[in-house]
């Protein structure tokens, strides 16, 4: 049974990866789960400059999934390369750096930076966060400035570049396509949809941030509709992630067209999520008596 | 067991590392979407390897928590973050200060400090919710009790009679070291007590929690060196390190 992928030019064992900011830098989990067995690791958010992040509350269950509002907390770039890459370079299994910044020039910068590093396979931009030099506003939310963020970081790096989008906008399979035509060799939605919960009795919002990014399996449909519409217009391949909980749960994310699956929200509800999907692929593959994972992707019957 | 107030005693079926007083664990009570997370309880007591929990009713997790019947499977993991230092200061005494639910680790504290025969200071809202006074007592210990509405011990703040006592058994810096868990604004008096006093406070504080494991970023407080996680550098913090 063949349950490789190919992101780029990274060569995946297999799809089940981690989501960025639901896995540390890969020590937490070390305890629970054989990081060798992963698909990819993918680490928590990185700019240039360290990030405080918000304050708290930062997290706020909701039903069947739950809000955050962690503010892109972060170590900073450099104490990354100097102080988590050299543990994660022990396994073999590929390391995908998500990285973001408050301008274009920040995210080139960071790219150039995080590229000339030994032991980083591919770099996942996170284009859902605030564009200093547009007044705030999201850049993944505007197909020009995605188009100009994106084809300024393809320029600065020649690691496999994967753009991951944000669901807050009305056409993702849009920003899908400007995404593929600015240079990027893969796509991984969903990122978090925004949300808000109130406390009734006090009348405040539960986040001291107000809002924060719902993830967890009640985005799932939203994220499944998503990567179909995606998958009909691209022809790179998709990384397809929200609310994954099971291996049923990541093959529906494939029958809608993801090559490969990352799990969040999941890892937190039980540590040895990964292993599990992982695990229960294979069984169905070999239930169903496929191959590859060819006979899955984007197979939906419509 | 008042009102609301349950016991949840758990045989680990693997080995783990034996928890301190001040460690927590999370756990999920059954395998549904809602509520989703794991929950995190304060170790209260280690009896012949079990554990046990002490936890207040308040919402959807502990809502299916207490009708759990005896052989029922939970997962848990743990032990989890940095317990209360026992051994760093032997010679000092130790003062013990709870508030409401915060009495469920300081009884497995109050255990291991025994033979330095603790003072223990432990404030609820009334005399209901007074709770684990038979265990205190079966190690020796008779806490000074303080109710919101006076229906037990002395109406008032536990904060209060704690500065008393400083105020009325002084000593050099270095005698006393207080242990605290409780409401944060309990906790917030307490730590202005202590820099008066000179004294160290360790405290455990609560922070809602996803992980628990320290890979979310989401339980954070903020301290002299920036945001640090309950979960992993806590949830026992030294009460100067903290910025309220
Ligand atoms: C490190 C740590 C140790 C803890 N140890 C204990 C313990 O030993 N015994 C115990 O009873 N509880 C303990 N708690 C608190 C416990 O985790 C919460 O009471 C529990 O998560 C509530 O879950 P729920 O689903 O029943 O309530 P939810 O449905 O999640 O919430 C119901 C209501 O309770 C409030 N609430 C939720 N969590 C807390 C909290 N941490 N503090 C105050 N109010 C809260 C919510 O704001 C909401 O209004 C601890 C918390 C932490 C962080
Ligand atoms: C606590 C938390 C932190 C996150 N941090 C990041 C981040 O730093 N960068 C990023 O691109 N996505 C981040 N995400 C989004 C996830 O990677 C993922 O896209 C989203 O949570 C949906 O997947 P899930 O439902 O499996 O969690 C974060 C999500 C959570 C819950
Ligand atoms: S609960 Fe996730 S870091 Fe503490």
């Amino acid at each position: 049974m063949d349950i490789s992928v190919e992101i780029g030019k990274i060569k995946l064992k297999n799809p089940v990866m981690t989501a960025s900011g639901t896995f540390g830098y890969g020590e937490e989990y070390a305890g629970f789960i054989d990081i060798n067995e992963l698909g990819a690791l993918v680490v928590k958010g990185l700019s240039l400059l360290p990030k405080e992040g918000n304050p708290p509350p930062r997290i706020v269950e909701t039903p069947a999934g739950m809000l955050n509002a962690i503010g892109l907390q972060n170590i900073g770039i450099d104490k990354f390369l100097k102080e988590k890459l050299p543990y994660l370079r022990q396994f073999n299994t590929p390391v995908i750096v998500n990285f973001f910044g408050d301008s274009i020039e920040e995210y080139v910068k960071a790219a150039g930076r995080l590229s000339s590093a030994d032991g980083i396979h591919g770099l996942e931009m996170n284009i859902s966060c605030p564009n200093k030099e547009a007044g705030w506003s999201v850049f993944g939310t505007d197909p020009q400035v995605t188009y100009r963020v994106v084809s300024s970081v393809r320029k600065a790096t020649d690691l496999t570049l994967i753009v991951k989008l944000s669901p807050n906008v009305t056409d993702i399979a849009l920003m899908a396509n400007t995404a593929e035509d600015a240079g990027a060799d893969a796509v991984s939605l969903i990122n978090t949809l925004t949300g808000m919960a109130i406390d009734i009795r006090t009348r405040r919002p539960k986040l001291a941030n107000i809002r924060g990014g719902l993830s967890g399996p009640a985005i799932k449909p939203v994220a499944v509709r998503m990567v179909w519409e995606c998958y009909k217009k691209i022809s790179i391949p998709i990384i397809g992630m929200g609310g994954i909980i099971s291996a049923d749960d990541a093959v529906e994310f494939m029958l809608a067209g993801a090559s490969a699956v990352a799990i969040g929200t999941g890892n937190f509800i039980n540590p040895g999520v990964t292993m599990d999907v992982l695990s229960g692929i294979k069984s169905f593959m070999s239930a169903e008596k496929l191959n590859s994972l060819k006979e899955l992707i984007g197979r939906v019957e419509c | 067991m008042a009102k609301n107030h349950f016991l949840l005693t758990a045989h680990p079926l693997n080995t783990m590392p034996s928890p301190d007083p001040g460690q927590f664990f999370m756990l999920s009570v059954d395998s549904r979407l809602d509520p989703l997370l794991k929950r995190p309880f304060s170790l209260h007591r280690l009896v012949l390897g079990d554990l046990q929990f002490l936890y207040r009713v308040v919402g959807k997790a502990t809502n299916i928590l207490k009708d759990k019947k005896a052989g029922d499977i939970m997962e848990l993991i743990g032990p989890l973050g940095n317990g209360f230092p026992v051994n760093e200061i032997e010679e000092k005494k130790p003062v013990l200060i709870a508030g409401g639910m915060g009495i469920a680790p300081l009884v497995a504290l109050a255990e291991k400090f025994t033979e330095r025969q603790p003072v223990f200071f432990y404030g609820a809202r009334n005399a209901e919710e007074i709770l684990c006074l038979n265990e205190l007592e079966s190690i020796g210990i008779t806490p000074v009790i303080s109710t919101d509405d006076g229906t037990s011990g002395r109406k008032g703040f536990v904060t209060d009679i704690v500065e008393e006592f400083l105020y009325h058994h002084p000593s050099s810096s270095f005698d006393y070291a207080l242990y605290s868990c409780g409401p944060k604004p309990m906790l917030e008096t307490l730590s202005g007590i202590a820099m008066k006093y000179k004294i160290k406070a360790y405290m455990a504080l609560e922070e809602s929690m996803a992980c628990g494991i320290g890979a979310c970023l989401g339980c954070v407080i903020k301290t002299v060196d920036g945001y640090k996680r309950v979960c992993k550098e806590g949830p026992v913090f030294l009460s100067e390190e903290i910025i309220w």
